[in-house]
């Protein structure tokens, strides 16, 4: 390995990194202000001077000057993981994901697969944190999260699968490079299901029922303090810019569109930026998911529909 | 959601999603106070100004308080006998305070004031950190008395005032009086003019 690779491959790790870091607090920000004008307010207007553009650092500032507290009954170990078990998996997933034609971390040949699997881990988080903090109200929001996990992996997978399918492939560039627009058409059950089930999985509003606040305080994280809990707020939101990223790889044809020769890493943010949107969109619009609905809509709406394109594009791909 | 006689499915989420999007793109409500200042309504009960020259101390204000929170102090002075006279007393006003940590605002002081020397002030911006500081003395009272607006026009067809109605009374009577035997009355052109 000469140092150009290694070089190469530590601006690759940057990218990631920078990626990682100011995507998430894009989208905080952009919760803050449209939340804020969807119900006629304002939303921060101090922080920065300028219509409180550095809200979120401040935000950052204040979490790490708290006192980061384990309750004596924790298990401490475990307590002290969970916010990098949640945390983590999301970054790993940015390595794999095609920003542009060529423009990837990390090429994996089994990409789709890897994506899914780490995904999978972050939900853990919340789990390992409702089970170590010794509180009830953390226990029932880790057994809420699980329940929820249960119920949402299987139409997430089977949607994902569905492209996976029609693309031939499991690679995320090869799926994008497979990509024609009227798959916007035949993959649209496929794509709602997955945007859904991933917003289930990310726990955003309206699935928000293990973290929901006016009845288990704030579900596993309720224990958490300071840095922790701010880590905890920033995999929310990495999770929502991985599960937005996902969804325009899979299905939005991820950087097609004029020009992508030189602008394709454009397209694949835009679009990307736009889904996060329609997520702050859909917390602002919807109340909260009783349990029995979200199961209801898991197993009776989103499972049947995941099989049916499953089925769909089982047909049109041999047809085709 | 119906339209027509069709129920159509996800008629309600859309419906829910546009009503979001349709307010985000208006102007939102929130008045930027400490910013902008904000509009207050005319006759806004802020805090009561003192003038105090038209204060004679008779302690209407001080008896009518529900709250019994207006504390007025004054002495007499005696004026001296002017050429061929005798001398006279009025009273002299040493403090007219009233503290806004009991006022309730019902501005019973200012409506019983018999000579004009309580007003209605829209200022609102006199919060302190402890209540012991809400009492006012007649100096800050008066100082309040720059902030108080003119009284707004009356509304259309509303009733003249009273002093006002009853001039044109008089003024008309006066006229009926000296026009004796004449049966046609012109009407006073004082009635076109509104206050």
């Amino acid at each position: 390995m000469s140092l150009v690779d290694v070089l190469e491959v530590a601006l690759r790790i940057v990218l990631v990194l920078g990626a990682f870091l100011v995507l998430p607090l894009l989208v905080g920000q952009t919760e803050h202000k449209a939340m804020a004008h969807m119900q006629s307010r304002l939303g921060p207007m101090y922080a920065g001077g300028f219509h409180g553009w550095a809200q979120l650092v401040a935000d950052g500032v204040k979490f790490a000057q708290k006192e980061d507290i384990v309750p004596a009954a924790a298990d401490r170990t475990v307590f002290k993981l969970a916010p990098a078990v949640a945390l983590i998996p999301y970054l790993v997933v940015l390595v794999a994901i095609p920003v542009g034609p060529g423009l990837v971390a990390q090429d994996l040949d089994a990409g789709l697969f890897f994506v899914l699997a780490v995904m999978g881990i972050g939900v853990l988080g919340a789990l390992m944190a409702g089970w170590a903090s010794a509180n009830k109200f953390s226990l029932l929001g880790g057994l809420r999260t699980a329940a929820q996990l249960m119920a949402y992996e299987l139409p997430f997978i089977l949607a994902a699968a569905s492209v996976a399918m029609a693309a031939g492939t499991l690679s995320l560039p090869g799926i994008v490079n497979a990509w024609e627009p009227w798959w916007l058409i035949w993959q649209l059950p496929g794509a709602v299901v997955f945007f859904v089930a991933g917003l289930a999985e990310l726990q955003r509003p309206p699935f928000d029922m293990p973290v929901a606040d006016s009845e288990i305080i704030f579900g596993a994280f309720t224990e958490y303090t300071g840095l922790r809990f701010a880590l905890f707020l920033l995999a929310e939101y990495a999770g929502i810019v991985v599960l937005c990223a996902l969804t325009t790889v899979l299905f939005l044809g991820g950087w097609h569109g004029p020009y992508d020769e030189a602008l394709g890493w454009l397209w694949t943010l835009l679009k990307t930026m736009a889904l996060a949107f329609v997520v702050i969109w859909l917390r602002v619009s919807y109340p909260r998911l009783r349990e029995d609905q979200l199961q209801r809509l898991a197993w009776k709406g989103l499972v049947p529909l995941a099989l049916a394109q499953l089925a769909l594009t089982g047909v049109v791909a041999v047809v085709v | 959601m119906r339209i027509g006689p069709i129920k159509v499915p996800g008629a309600g989420l859309a419906k829910g999603l546009a009503v979001t999007m349709r307010t985000m793109t208006k102007r939102s409500v929130t008045d930027q106070y400490p910013d902008v200042k904000p509009e207050l309504p005319p006759r806004s009960r802020g805090v009561i100004a003192l003038v105090e020259e038209n204060c004679t101390v008779c302690m209407l204000c001080a008896r009518e308080c529900p709250d019994w929170c207006i504390y007025i102090d004054s002495h007499k002075e005696t004026i001296p006998a002017p050429e061929g006279g005798r001398e006279r007393q009025r009273n002299v006003l040493d403090r007219f305070a009233i503290d806004f940590s009991l006022c309730m605002y019902c501005g019973i002081c200012i409506e019983v004031c018999p000579f004009d020397a309580l007003f209605w002030s829209p200022e609102f911006e006199y919060a302190e950190f402890d209540i012991r500081n809400m009492t006012h003395e007649k100096d800050r009272l008066q100082q309040w008395t720059a902030t108080v607006p003119p009284p707004p026009p009356a509304d259309p067809h509303a009733q003249r005032p009273k002093e006002l109605e009853a001039a044109v009374k008089a003024a008309e009577k006066a006229r009926v009086d000296r026009g004796s035997a004449a049966a046609q009355v012109t009407p006073p052109a004082a009635k076109d003019e509104s206050a």
